[in-house]
């Protein structure tokens, strides 16, 4: 299991275009990813492979997110989605 | 009678009886699903010839409109396959006994309705995305275009906008016009009258009155004006003008597919620009020459990927067997400054014209030109290819990409795969640079393609995408004209040809000194091959009384 927390800079948040973008890398990955971000005490989680469940969670800038990559390609998978973040939001 | 007044797009006269189109008033059927497996097998089918046009409407968005109306089609696409549509749709049909087309329904108005309750207006914006996707998988489903054209026509069809979808699947023999109160001259009714030759007029001032349906109107695409129930002396004069544009369309018919040729006898060919092998139909039905310019960055725009090889081979292959022996010149990707692919990751540059750009680019990351010359190179095999490099500055460039050629041709004989051995190179004729060494690039290369646009704004120093330019720059400089006849000399001199693909080549006030200048080749949009032809032939046909 690989985890990273990524704070979102992108003014819009986690907009459409980016969440799709996103969702499309995550669903090449063979390892399961989940997407966390803390609310008040609550802790909201979504698969990162599926978009409405993402965009749903309405992820505003300054927010921290917290993804999880677990399965066969981790390794791979958890720098190519930060790296990802890094470069679009 | 009311005469409105519009955008005209699509030039020419039309009339007809006006044709409301509106939408979405059939309701969705619903009935008990028997056999819940039909009715997954009916959904699926849909979602994939829903994601087939919504790839074609991607791509033709990419192509006319840019980047951001692409990215729409490419979302909604993303939406329909993901799993939470899916799902939730599947559940409805298997749990609930719904069938498809209720299914779907339900689904859209779900998911819509979770936007809709978010705070934040984008969100809530989203749920008419989610609610268009639902309906066109359930126009798919039921079949449903729009309301079929009852009695002889001529129509003119009116509406808010008109879809591609729709004006893809219309009646061509009964439409002879559009009428758009939205929409612009880039708008996809707009390209698609041009494309078929329809008169259209877009952006109508006022809103048609309501009792407008089945009324006789006319309309002027060139103008944008509308006459709607006219009078008879008025439509009498209109019937007049629309009489010598038809006569006008007639006289150009004459020269459709005839050769021209310059003062020596030899042959002026003209040709077409395509952005992919769905432009092919155009360019047969405009008897085109050849192709002079297939860009084939456009397989690379609007998508998250790279097309693989085999991806490219097979629109490579489909354009070459599809032009049957005729010459075809694939531009090598052309990617950069305006024309901007999300899945390359190229950095953000301050001045994009002159940045890493076309071969530039090519050079720089072989991996992704080694692809695309494999792919050109295997499917040489099926017709009468040439491959152009493009934004050519210096000779080392020329032979960096030949080079490169070289290596592939020798791979692939390696691995056994069929391939001509002797495609034609050469390169655009787009930085002054190259138009003013042109003498010694033509000892490098088999032709020259001379590319206007670029041309023109790298010898003026003018953006070609700042509007405030605009009224400096001149398309006929004298500059860019010397440029062209050097270009050309050089050609010859060194026993290669040389064309003409930028917008010049379609300019009717240039033709004549094209073929004085002795231009090979003049490739153009499909649409303006004829008006260039007539312009070529009538003049030698008068040049010989």
């Amino acid at each position: 299991m690989q985890t990273f927390e990524y704070t979102i800079r992108d003014a819009l948040g986690i907009h459409v275009r980016p969440a799709g973008l996103l969702v499309q890398q995550a669903q090449k990955a063979r390892s399961s990813v989940t997407l966390a971000v803390r609310r008040g005490g609550d802790v909201e989680t979504a698969s990162l492979k599926r978009l409405f469940t993402l965009m749903q969670l309405n992820i505003r800038a300054g927010e921290t997110v917290f993804i999880t990559v677990d399965g066969p390609d981790e390794a791979e998978t958890a720098p190519a989605l930060e790296a990802f973040l890094r470069a679009h939001l | 009678m009311r005469v409105l007044q519009g955008e005209g797009v699509s030039r020419g006269m039309a009339w007809g009886t006006l044709k409301l189109v509106r939408r979405g008033t059939t309701p969705v059927p619903r009935y008990e699903a028997k056999v819940p497996e039909e009715e997954l097998r009916r959904f699926h089918t849909a979602c994939g010839e829903a994601c087939r046009q919504l790839d074609q409407l991607a791509e033709d968005s990419q192509a006319h409109l840019g980047e951001e109306q692409a990215m729409l089609f490419v979302i909604h696409r993303m939406m329909l396959v993901d799993p939470d549509f899916m799902d939730c749709v599947e559940s409805l049909i298997v749990g609930e006994g719904r069938n498809a087309e209720a299914a779907v329904e339900e689904a859209g108005n779900h998911f819509a309705g979770v936007f809709e309750a978010m705070e934040d207006d984008y969100m809530r914006e989203r749920s008419a995305d989610v609610r268009d996707i639902a309906r066109r998988v359930i126009r798919i489903l039921t079949g449903e275009t729009y309301q079929p054209l009852e009695g002889p026509g001529p129509f003119i069809l009116a509406a808010d906008d008109l879809a591609p979808s729709e004006t893809a699947s219309l009646d061509r023999d009964k439409v002879a016009g559009f009428l758009t109160s939205s929409g612009s001259s880039y708008s996809h009714s707009a390209i698609f009258a041009r494309t078929m030759g329809i008169p259209a007029v877009v952006k109508l001032h006022e809103s048609l009155p309501a009792d407008c349906q089945g009324q006789l109107v006319y309309l002027d695409g060139g103008t944008g004006q509308v006459w709607l129930a006219p009078d008879d002396r008025t439509a009498e004069d209109l019937q007049q003008r629309a009489e010598a544009e038809r006569h006008r369309k007639a006289w150009l018919e004459q020269f459709r597919g005839q050769a021209v040729h310059r003062g020596d006898g030899t042959r002026l060919m003209i040709c077409a620009n395509i952005g992919s092998p769905e432009d092919l139909p155009a360019v047969l039905e405009e008897r085109a020459d050849g192709i002079g310019l297939f860009r084939s960055e456009f397989l690379f725009l609007g998508r998250e990927d790279s097309p693989g090889e085999e991806e490219q081979f097979d629109a490579y292959r489909k354009v070459l067997s599809g032009m049957q022996g005729k010459p075809v010149v694939v531009r090598t990707l052309d990617i950069g400054a305006d024309k901007q692919a999300s899945h390359m990751d190229l950095p953000r540059e301050k001045n994009p014209a002159m940045g890493l750009r076309a071969i530039r680019l090519c050079l720089a990351r072989p991996k992704v030109f080694r692809t695309q010359l494999r792919a050109l190179y295997r499917a040489s095999a099926y017709g009468n290819l040439s491959i152009m490099f493009p934004m050519i500055a210096s000779v080392d460039e020329v032979r960096r990409a030949k080079a490169l050629c070289q290596e592939v041709q020798e791979e692939l004989a390696a691995e056994g795969i069929p391939f001509h051995r002797d495609v034609p190179l050469g390169i655009m004729i787009e930085t002054p640079a190259a138009a003013i060494i042109s003498d010694l690039l033509a000892q490098e290369v088999r032709f020259f393609s001379i590319g206007t646009n670029d041309l023109t704004q790298y010898t003026l120093a003018i953006d070609r995408q700042n509007p405030a330019c605009e009224p400096f720059s001149d398309r006929h400089h004298e500059a860019v004209l010397r440029l062209i006849r050097h270009t050309v000399e050089s050609a010859h001199r060194a026993g290669i040809w040389a064309g003409i693909c930028g917008e010049l080549g379609a300019d009717l006030s240039l033709s004549q000194f094209f073929r004085d200048i002795g231009v090979d080749e003049l490739s153009m949009s499909p649409g303006s091959i004829l008006e260039v032809r007539a312009q070529l032939l009538k003049d030698g046909a008068d040049n010989q009384t």
